[in-house]
């Protein structure tokens, strides 16, 4: 390339914005509820009877293997004080290895896996501790811009112990060339925040001749009547 | 709070949840005819007034005696199966998941709070970087500060309106006229 003495241009954001966001996010701002009644200070709770022992091992839904690299996904969930958050329900979703969901409207043209459904849940246990087996979910493209892939991801919904500490959430591979130019992900603008979307390979939790593992802490955000007992505020 | 407690962020809930989140019943929350049930029901409407046709709508409320433990039950898995099995018919957990459907509309069925006069709502879709909180008001109470607190047009966009017999009106809109009132808890609990 030839040298020019031209000013260099602000560079341009790296990444196109989110915009399905535009007629979905409300313009006036959030109204604050102070009331240490509010309803919202606790929340639903769930049980056995709301799973199945084998809801958290995707790859066992179908009478066969589905295709792609077995991995195995697990962290521990607690809340801002770093308390476990026991015995709430965990939910899964993601596409295939190929990127495909099993969803009708899900039209990108990659295979779709007769053995996998790509939906998983479980309990956290006394520690927080939730755990899936599952297969690394491909890229997939998108219509957010040309040439938009979203990088892969595991969609990941969490109850705490109050409704005001619910969250959905994606978490990320580590070292995805992807994560640089996804408007889902860069739309959590503080860079520190961004990386805790992303897991850590755990060379510990690989399993030999069967799975690599991944290690993926969460925190759940929000105030609950049990947190500012504790706190004695 | 420290680096190591710091929260995990949101993200969008994405268009493709629906074989993972909604069930058989999740808005049958009331027990099988039980003759207190009411209906509560509407439409999710975006910024350009377009119906929102992937949205999931949560709902969380205390039991007709006011009691706000919840209960184990409202996304009962078949183990034989492992398909959803439905709600047991008798359990009122408390809790209520519906996806809106190609219309943008959503419907639950279930029994009137005990102790407050609203239903709390989380709201997720597409499009949204993290969910949106509301409250269903089924009647107006003079002692309610949230309602208090706000301007008559504000008000009005949380108060579901009487279909009788035993059914309520409420749509959520998400952005410009008469956009719903979003509630964030950040305070709450602090006295
Ligand atoms: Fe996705």
């Amino acid at each position: 390339m030839t040298r020019t003495t031209a000013p260099v241009p602000p560079r341009p954001r790296s990444c196109p914005p989110y915009r399905g966001t535009r007629y979905r996010t409300p313009a006036r701002p959030l109204v604050a509820v102070q009331d240490p009644e509010a309803v919202e200070l606790t929340g639903p709770v769930f049980g056995a009877a709301d799973i199945t022992p084998l809801d958290h091992d995707l790859t066992r839904q179908h009478t066969g293997e589905p295709i792609g690299e077995r991995i195995t996904v697990t962290g521990r969930v607690r809340d801002r004080r770093g308390h476990p958050v026991r015995g709430q329900l965990v939910e899964l979703w993601q596409a295939n290895a190929a990127g495909r969901y099993a969803h009708r409207l899900d039209q990108h043209l990659a295979p779709l896996d007769p053995n996998f459904t790509g939906c998983g849940r479980c309990l956290t246990d006394d520690e927080g501790r939730y755990a899936f087996t599952t297969v690394r979910p491909g890229a997939y493209p998108w219509r957010n811009h040309v040439n938009a892939w979203r990088p892969a991801h595991l969609h990941f919904s969490f109850f705490g112990t109050a409704f005001t500490q619910r969250l959905v959430t994606q978490m990320y591979f580590p070292g995805d060339p992807l994560l640089a130019l996804d408007p889902v992900l860069l739309s959590v603008t503080d860079e520190a925040a961004r990386a805790r979307l992303v897991a850590a390979y755990a060379h510990d939790l690989s399993v030999p001749e069967w799975s690599l593992g991944y290690r993926w802490d969460v925190v759940l955000d929000g105030p609950c009547a049990t947190l500012f007992e504790e706190d004695g505020r | 709070m420290t680096a190591p407690h710091a929260p995990t962020p949101s993200q969008t809930i994405g268009p493709f949840h629906g074989h993972a989140l909604p069930v058989v019943d999740g808005g049958a929350i009331a027990p099988v005819a039980h003759p207190e049930t009411i209906t509560v029901h509407g439409y999710v409407y975006d910024g350009a007034g377009e119906p929102v046709p992937d949205a999931l709508v949560e709902i969380w409320q205390p039991a007709p005696d006011g009691s706000r433990t919840g209960a184990p039950g409202s996304l009962r898995r078949d183990p034989v199966t492992g398909r959803a099995a439905g709600r047991d018919g008798v359990t009122f957990t408390g809790f209520g998941r519906v996806a809106t459907d190609a219309d943008g509309r959503w419907a639950v069925r279930t029994l009137p709070p005990g102790g407050v006069p609203y239903l709390s709502v989380a709201l997720f879709a597409r499009g949204l970087l993290r969910h949106l909180y509301t409250r269903v008001y089924l009647w107006e109470e003079p002692g309610d500060t949230l309602l208090a607190s706000l301007a008559a047009d504000r008000r009005a966009t949380l108060l579901a309106r009487p279909e009788p017999p035993r059914t309520y009106r409420f749509d959520l809109r998400l952005q410009g006229a008469g956009e719903t009132v979003f509630l964030e808890f950040s305070g709450a609990g602090r006295p």
